[in-house]
């Protein structure tokens, strides 16, 4: 206990008498907590973006006009009961010519050829979205094959723009499995690349005390009360390191918030704060533990002389 | 207290630190090492505090053999002994007072015992009016007797001082060997070594001249004679 609060004094004073030197590698610290923190937000919007686009695809069947209503609910009820379908959502006749008519109301000329026919010219659809874009495929499939044909559902429908979106859907599952194996190999790289440098930052500040180790050790002080302070050293580099990261992407994140809300409809400044804890908590131990466990290693060399 | 068997330190063929050295210190001794640069006694003081490992023979710290010892006990032996050096190897972003204090903390005493006898050990070596100096603040002879405060701080049962006065001026290197002188005569043991006549005439004690790694003579009330 004694020891303890010796190690933690002295610490403290190596900290605030190395001056630049510590205050160096708190900045290098900081360095790789900003990396980390931006990559977090990085793999936030990513996976946003990525939950956006993939919700706008999706596989609609059109029925023929006139298509009795229960047999396209047993179609319904059929394609739901897949594993690979999420929802699937029917639009009836009269819905999808209310729909139409909103989406062309400034179109007069349509409008109005509408209302000359009198009778709807629209038939029904359902529109299904699966759990993952890579199972659009098998529902298409399953809707070519015998199973679906057995229920006489041929006969009712008027097409499946499964094969139209078929080439978009295929780029952008390449897309999209591409960019989060890209997300995570560039993370990693960067990740360890901050970790080395701070490794070795730290390891420069022990260098410049290698004498005083070999010193303390010659007086008689155990291998603990030397490393005790350099290790004490370095969790106060994580620690300042954070509070500097966290209070740096306030501002950040209001900026890139502003600017990207209109844009991917994502707000960064609200999701940091709303985050704050967690993400405090993930710098806070990646810092602290760094530096700790940073000097702990570098120190190991000159200790065992 | 000190038992050299047929030690011998061969870096390489051309250049042999130590030959065959055997010799022993009794406790209480003070025993000066003399002879020029390069001739092993560095070397020799090493071999005590296992700083440096023997190429054969063995070296005992009374019945210990010190280059048997583990880690920790090696730490609890250099407890037992003092060490003073020619470049002081001070810690220099410590105070004196901090210096001191350090070393007290290493073998384990409270905070009582550190503030009470740390103000007294500074004054003891006159360096009252310094306890909050840093060593780049202090001369060397200051720094000097610093070091030889942190030595004695404990109470070692043995003082090594190698080459203390080296980088001292005559009015210092005087100081430096009175204080060492009176620590012997409470009873410490003290190996010193040197290469300054002065300070071995001074002292009128045992000496040992070395060369070559060998040691040549071992007088009772030795001079320095080379």
């Amino acid at each position: 206990m004694m020891d303890l609060k010796r190690i933690i004094k002295a610490g403290l004073v190596n900290f605030t008498r190395s001056g630049i030197i510590s205050w160096a590698a708190v900045l290098v610290v900081t360095i790789t907590l900003f990396v980390i923190t931006a990559i977090i937000l990085l793999q936030v919007v990513l996976h946003f973006s990525l939950d956006q686009i993939k919700e706008k695809v999706d596989v609609t069947i059109y029925f023929n006009v006139g298509a009795p209503e229960d047999r396209i609910m047993s179609l319904k009820e059929s394609l739901q009961n897949l594993p690979e379908v999420r929802e699937v959502a029917y639009v009836s006749d009269t819905e999808a010519l209310e729909l139409f008519r909103e989406r062309h109301k400034e179109d007069y000329p349509t409008i109005q050829a509408l209302d000359e026919i009198k009778d709807n010219p629209l038939g029904a659809y359902l529109n299904i979205k699966a759990k993952e874009i890579s199972q659009y495929e098998s529902i298409a499939n399953f809707m070519k094959s015998d199973n679906a044909l057995a229920l006489g559902s041929a006969s009712i429908i008027d097409k499946v723009n499964y094969h139209q979106n078929k080439l978009i859907i295929d780029k952008l599952n390449a897309i999209i499995s591409g960019a989060q194996k890209l997300g995570f190999l560039v993370t990693l790289i960067l990740i360890a690349i901050s970790i080395i440098i701070t490794f070795n930052t730290i390891r420069l500040t022990i260098f410049i005390s290698k004498e005083e180790i070999g010193i303390m050790r010659l007086v008689g002080a155990s291998k603990m009360r030397v490393r005790g302070p350099f290790m004490v050293e370095g969790a106060i580099y994580g620690l300042l390191a954070t509070v500097i990261t966290l209070i740096a992407f306030w501002p950040i994140t209001a900026w890139l918030g502003n600017n990207m809300e209109s844009f991917f409809g994502f707000d960064m400044h609200a999701y940091y704060f709303s985050n704050l804890f967690q993400i405090s908590v993930i710098v806070l131990l990646s810092g602290v533990l760094l530096g700790i466990i940073s000097s702990f290693l570098a120190i190991r060399k000159y200790l065992n002389k | 207290m000190i038992y050299f068997n047929n030690v011998s330190k061969i870096y390489n063929k051309d250049s042999v630190a130590l030959d065959d050295v055997t010799l022993t210190v009794a406790t209480g001794e003070f025993v000066s090492v003399v002879g020029h640069s390069g001739a092993g006694k560095t070397t020799l003081v090493k071999m005590i505090l296992a700083d440096d490992v023997p190429t054969s023979g063995t070296v005992f710290f009374e019945s210990i053999n010190v280059h048997k010892l583990k880690n920790n006990d090696l730490t609890k032996l250099r407890r037992r002994i003092g060490v003073v050096f020619q470049d002081f190897k001070l810690l220099s972003n410590k105070t004196a007072y901090e210096n001191i204090a350090f070393a007290m903390e290493a073998v384990g005493k409270t905070n009582e015992e550190i503030e009470s006898d740390v103000p007294h050990v500074l004054e003891l070596v006159d360096l009252g009016n310094r306890i909050f100096h840093f060593p780049h603040q202090m001369s060397g002879g200051e720094q000097q007797r610093l070091a030889i405060a942190r030595a004695i701080i404990n109470q070692p049962e043995l003082i090594i001082a190698d080459e203390p006065t080296g980088n001292l001026d005559a009015i210092n290197t005087h100081e430096i060997v009175q204080i060492l002188k009176k620590i012997n005569d409470l009873g410490t043991t003290v190996v010193l070594t040197t290469h300054n006549r002065g300070v071995v005439d001074s002292v009128g004690k045992r000496v040992i001249t070395m060369e070559k790694g060998k040691i040549i003579r071992d007088d009772k009330e030795g001079k320095y004679v080379i």
